[in-house]
């Protein structure tokens, strides 16, 4: 019986930085290394002193899982990688390692040219430390070493986003990393085969959202936009400020944190006939928070059965939430917990949960022993053999073959007696009678 | 455990293995040479092959075949061929119930052909596994042969001069013809559509469970987008089946070796069908050829497959043609697919080699013709029809289906061009005896060059890889034992190995050298805590289990007996007891022996020892016991004296 255990670094009971650490059979496994858009300071980054208060965290740390593109999921990583300093292996998707890279540049610039951040990380650091990805594909599983292997499953939250499998023996773990259980207009439905891990780590923000039917949004979205524009306003979601008449603009972050999405909306938030537009989530501190739940109010649909699907569907024997807000992730667990029969965890930033697991022992079972076992006249199946122990590996034969495998020897015992038998007759009809008795 | 060869082409490989009760096809090759045996079928509707004539026989009037069968056959160039609705060689479905399979396991998309013959006729209700590229391109390659044979369709099947006493009597090579009874019509589009749907698509390294029995795992194989090897294992048992695999440094994913190692059976097919020649020259001389003949004016025809190597045609052509000045002689691709495969092509990013993959990063197109496409350096088109007559310039590279010269856009080619000296055509599938395909239109003016580039293993990269793979058993194709026909002197184009390789040839059953003695049991750690281990030598304990046993999906668990069960004993079918023999083992010292019994009360003890062992003389209770290492006997008339003795004796030895 061994542990499992989780220690969030950033997500814990909270939305953004998502890193969480993870020990498994050994291992020490990252998941996912993200900046917190909430802050400007320290905070900004996980706290890598937690894992190595000193020295390098390649020794401490065996590979690093990037679920998505999406910044509080990847957006320390060029902190890490080269300004803390890790050279060990970092795993991610194709469509990841091709988009993370950009995100992360433009992150940077609006950083250090728009904010005049000076202690961050450089273009060259983002391409060192792309240097360093190995990708994977969907199913794929991926040796990290002997022990640890990984396999990754779509998530269908954006492009390339995957959940992870970490086994090393018969320990495992899934990491949903963001993900979304209905289909969308160019994004599947996240998928996870039927593998009852020990412990299923689930973000509990997108999966507790519906996407309601595509037609049904794109109609509402254009309503939204065309009402907008009648009325003279300028509706808006990228640039051209300054033009005179109505204007639909897409503009990023999507949380209204910083950047040029910022900059618009400061410029023409003052009129009524303008509108904005948030169609994802925002994290707490961010102005896109603050407007969600100001005057104008977005409808977030929460709904908890994506969740629940994963579960019923993977079939954890433990499920722990992180990337999500406190009460809901209590009131959550509370759910799962009743419906499933199954621990739940929230561990809050820095606390860590220890999962304990339980496993069958295999043994190695000779053929012959196994089918005489299983022939139908036997019916009712108890299975009778000696288990032989050589260190860690474990045999189940015939006790005779285990004797012969042991080099030891049967000892045999025999017992004479005699008794006398007051009979009349012949010696030979006498034993001829025993004979017969002893048959039966 | 079994290996059963239905394919007559170790190229286009279909085998069925049975193992652990599971039936698994390996591959589902199409052998479409037998198509070489037809006349060619025209683009135009209702045109016929200019040399095609009817069949003019001679000799003596007894031995001539009779005149409704003469009409089903053409003389064409000099060869008979048949005149009739193409058909294909299937692989052989009736050695084995086909319905009865469990999984089809596709290597690439050039051995998979055959798939809509098992899965639709056959009452197959398996899964086909294959990746993501083999689905598609495979399809694609489906797709053009039913679009060139509906395209000018013949209603009527030749069959006829298919009966035995009929084809004794025709002319080589139509006599040689093989299995021409078994010759099925093409499938249709819905066949395809219906086949592919019962696919279920792996990634390289993804681990597929069957039935809980064995796992199947695709490895690269480098042969061309998306082609794989599998590895089909047990917990203790791994059998390797290596198809098309190229070591060369091509466009695909390069070949992986390490989960190859190892393996208790190694099934290798799909070798280089031309062993004496190597790719590389062979592209040179390709590109040379082609600059040449353009330079003096001529046109150059390249019959071609929609895929594979065709992408790496274009990237050297074009490169060569640009080197000597040549660049603005335009390049033509034809094929009812040639759309889809070029638009694929760069999709499949992760499935190519690490060069090209990384170009996606950039962002560019992994594949060059993207690009030349873009500056119209190439054009596809879906037929002749299609556009291409407004914007056609000569002289031209010309690109086209179908490789076997019996079908497709290249049969209007070759009439349109055969007649002149200054134009070539190239051939560089290794599918087909360009010879027996060039036979129809037979005679040409035209320069035909044979430039075979088939990337998949050579004789000695197969015999190297062998070695590096150490199998403990190797299965081989039985052509793959003695030199090429052709080449009879040549010992090194074959398969060396120890112990001698086990051969396969169509319609043969191979019984595989593997002993299974094990199989993976789960103990319950709630029965594994009841356990008392006893040790029996250092760093070796034994400990007897009774449990009952649970098989579900193929895996086997051992679970605490209940309760109600733990007090019955075991009882025969009859309704007496099982009486369980107590297995006693250890040689007891006599100093312990005696010691016990002195506990026990008996006290009048004579001890004589001897070279075999000791006796025990009890004056008292008048009995013996004799000891000797590994048994003992005890000979006493009281029964209580008995189990007292008996009991003693226990105490000494160790019991489970």
């Amino acid at each position: 019986m061994t542990d499992i255990k989780v220690t969030p670094l950033g997500a814990g009971q909270d939305v953004g930085r998502s890193c969480i650490l993870l020990s498994i059979g050994g291992k020490n496994v990252m998941l996912d290394c993200g900046m917190h858009m909430g802050y400007n300071d320290d905070r900004r980054f996980p706290d890598f002193t937690y894992v190595a208060r000193e020295g390098r965290l390649t020794d401490r740390i065996n590979c690093l899982i990037i679920s998505h593109f999406h910044l509080d999921h990847c957006g320390a990583l060029p902190y890490m990688t080269e300004m803390v300093g890790y050279d060990g292996p970092i795993y991610m998707t194709h469509p990841t390692k091709a988009i993370c890279p950009i995100l992360l540049e433009d992150y940077r610039k609006i950083n250090v040219e728009r904010k005049g951040d000076t202690n961050f990380f450089t273009s060259e650091m983002i391409k060192a430390c792309m240097k360093k990805v190995v990708t994977v594909n969907l199913h794929q599983v991926i040796q990290v070493d002997e022990e640890l292997e990984i396999k990754a499953y779509y998530a269908g939250h954006v492009l390339g986003a995957a959940m992870f499998q970490i086994r090393v023996g018969q320990n495992s773990v899934v990491y949903t990393g963001d993900y979304n259980m209905t289909p969308d207009r160019h994004l599947g439905a996240a998928w996870v085969d039927k593998c009852r891990p020990d412990l299923l780590i689930t973000e509990s923000t997108y999966a507790t959202t519906i996407r309601d039917s595509k037609r049904c949004r794109e109609r509402d979205f254009l309503r939204k936009v065309h009402d907008c524009v009648e009325k003279g306003g300028k509706p808006f979601d990228r640039a051209y400020i300054e033009n005179p008449g109505p204007m639909v603009v897409f503009a990023t972050p999507g949380m209204l944190h910083a950047g040029l999405s910022l900059q618009i909306f400061k410029r023409w938030a003052p009129s009524e006939a303008n509108m904005v537009i948030m169609p994802g989530y925002c994290v707490a501190g961010t102005v896109g928070h603050r407007i969600l739940n100001g005057a104008r109010k977005i409808e977030l649909e929460n709904k908890q059965t994506g969740i629940m699907q994963l579960i019923s569907h993977c079939q954890p024997r433990n499920v722990l939430l992180v990337h999500g807000e406190a009460e809901k992730m209590a009131f959550l667990k509370n759910k799962i917990q009743e419906e499933f029969g199954i621990d739940c965890f929230m561990p809050a930033n820095g606390e860590t949960s220890v999962i304990k697991t339980r496993h069958n022992i295999p043994l190695d079972t000779a053929l012959n022993l196994l089918k005489r076992q299983l022939l139908p006249a036997e019916a009712e199946n108890s299975a009778q053999g000696a288990l032989l122990m050589k260190g860690s590996h474990m045999q189940l034969t015939e006790p005779a073959a285990a004797f012969r495998e042991l080099g030891v020897e049967e000892h045999e015992l025999r017992f004479t007696c005699n008794i006398q038998l007051e009979e009349e007759g012949r010696v030979a009809d006498t034993s001829e009678r025993i004979y017969r008795v002893l048959q039966r | 455990m079994k290996l059963v060869c239905l394919s007559d082409n170790p190229s286009k490989p279909c085998f069925i293995l049975f193992f652990k009760g599971v039936r698994i096809m390996l591959d589902c090759g199409l052998d479409i040479k037998q198509l070489l045996h037809f006349v060619p079928l025209l683009v135009v509707p209702g045109f016929q092959v200019s040399k095609a004539r009817s069949w003019a026989q001679g000799g003596d009037r007894r031995t001539r075949v009779p005149d409704d069968i003469t009409q089903e056959l053409k003389d064409c160039g000099g060869r008979l061929l048949v005149d009739g609705a193409p058909e294909f060689a299937i692989p052989e479905t009736d050695m084995v119930e086909l319905s009865s399979l469990d999984a089809i396991l596709i290597s690439s998309y050039s051995c998979m052909l055959a798939l809509p013959y098992i899965t639709e006729y056959t009452g197959f209700r398996g899964t086909v596994y294959l990746t993501e590229p083999t689905l598609h391109i495979g399809r694609q390659y489906m797709e053009e042969l039913v679009k060139y044979v509906e395209r000018n369709p013949k209603s009527a099947v030749a069959s006829k001069w298919k009966q035995e006493n009929i084809i004794k009597s025709l002319p080589a090579p139509l006599r040689d013809a093989i299995n021409p009874r078994q010759w099925r019509k093409l499938y249709t589009l819905h066949d395809i559509n219906s086949a592919l749907s019962k696919v279920q698509l792996v990634g390289f390294s993804q681990k597929v469970d069957i039935f809980g029995s064995l796992t199947v795992t695709p490895a690269s194989s480098g042969c061309c987008i998306g082609s794989c090897n599998w590895i089909i294992q047990s917990t203790f048992e791994k059998i390797c089946y290596v198809a098309g695999t190229s070591t060369l440094t091509t466009h695909p994913r390069p070949m992986e070796q390490a989960p190859l190692k190892n393996a208790d059976i190694l099934v290798l097919s799909c070798l280089t069908q031309t062993p004496s020649s190597l790719p590389d020259p062979m592209i040179g001389e390709f590109c040379i050829n082609a600059a040449v003949t353009v330079k003096n004016g001529g046109n150059v025809l390249v019959p071609c497959y929609a895929s594979g190597v065709t992408f790496d045609l274009f990237e050297c052509l074009s490169g060569h043609l640009e080197q000597c000045g040549l660049a603005g002689v335009p390049m033509y691709f034809l094929s009812p697919v040639s759309d889809s495969t070029l638009a694929y092509s760069n999709i499949f990013a992760e499935w190519l080699s690490s060069s090209k993959q990384s170009k996606v990063f950039l962002p560019e197109c992994p594949f060059p013709h993207a690009d030349l496409l873009a500056k119209g350096r190439l054009k596809n088109f879906s037929s002749i029809h299609s556009g291409l007559t407004t914007d056609f310039h000569t002289p031209c590279v010309l690109f086209a289906g179908h490789p076997s010269l019996r079908m497709g856009d290249i049969v209007h080619f070759i009439e349109l061009w055969g007649g002149s000296a200054a134009n070539t055509i190239i051939f560089t599938e290794p599918d087909f005896p360009h010879l027996d395909a060039l036979a129809p239109f037979l005679p040409l003016a035209m320069r035909v060059c044979y430039c075979p580039i088939d990337t998949s293993l050579n004789f000695s990269q197969a015999n190297k890889l062998i070695r590096d793979l150490r199998p403990l058993h190797l299965v081989v194709s039985e052509t793959y034992m003695k030199p090429p026909v052709l080449e009879p002197l040549r010992n090194d184009l074959t398969i060396e190995f120890e112990p001698s390789p086990l051969t396969y040839k169509q319609g043969e059953v191979l019984s595989l050298p593997v002993k299974r003695q094990f199989e993976t049991v789960e103990m319950e750690s709630e029965l594994a805590s009841t356990l008392e281990p006893v040790e029996v030598k250092p760093g070796a304990a034994v400990s007897m289990v009774t449990a009952s046993l649970v098989s579900r999906d193929n895996k086997y668990i051992l679970k605490r007996l209940p309760r109600s069960v733990q007090s019955l004993k075991k009882r025969r079918s009859d309704g007496t007891v099982l009486w369980r023999k107590p297995y006693i083992f250890g040689s007891p010292s006599l100093q312990a022996i005696v010691e016990g019994l002195k506990q026990q009360g008996f006290t009048s003890l004579k001890v004589e020892e001897n070279e075999s062992g000791s006796i025990i003389h009890l004056m008292k209770e008048d009995s013996l016991i004799q000891v000797d290492g590994s048994s003992t006997h005890i000979i006493c008339d009281s029964e209580d004296v008995r189990l007292r003795l008996r009991d003693v004796m226990l105490k000494c030895l160790k019991q489970l």
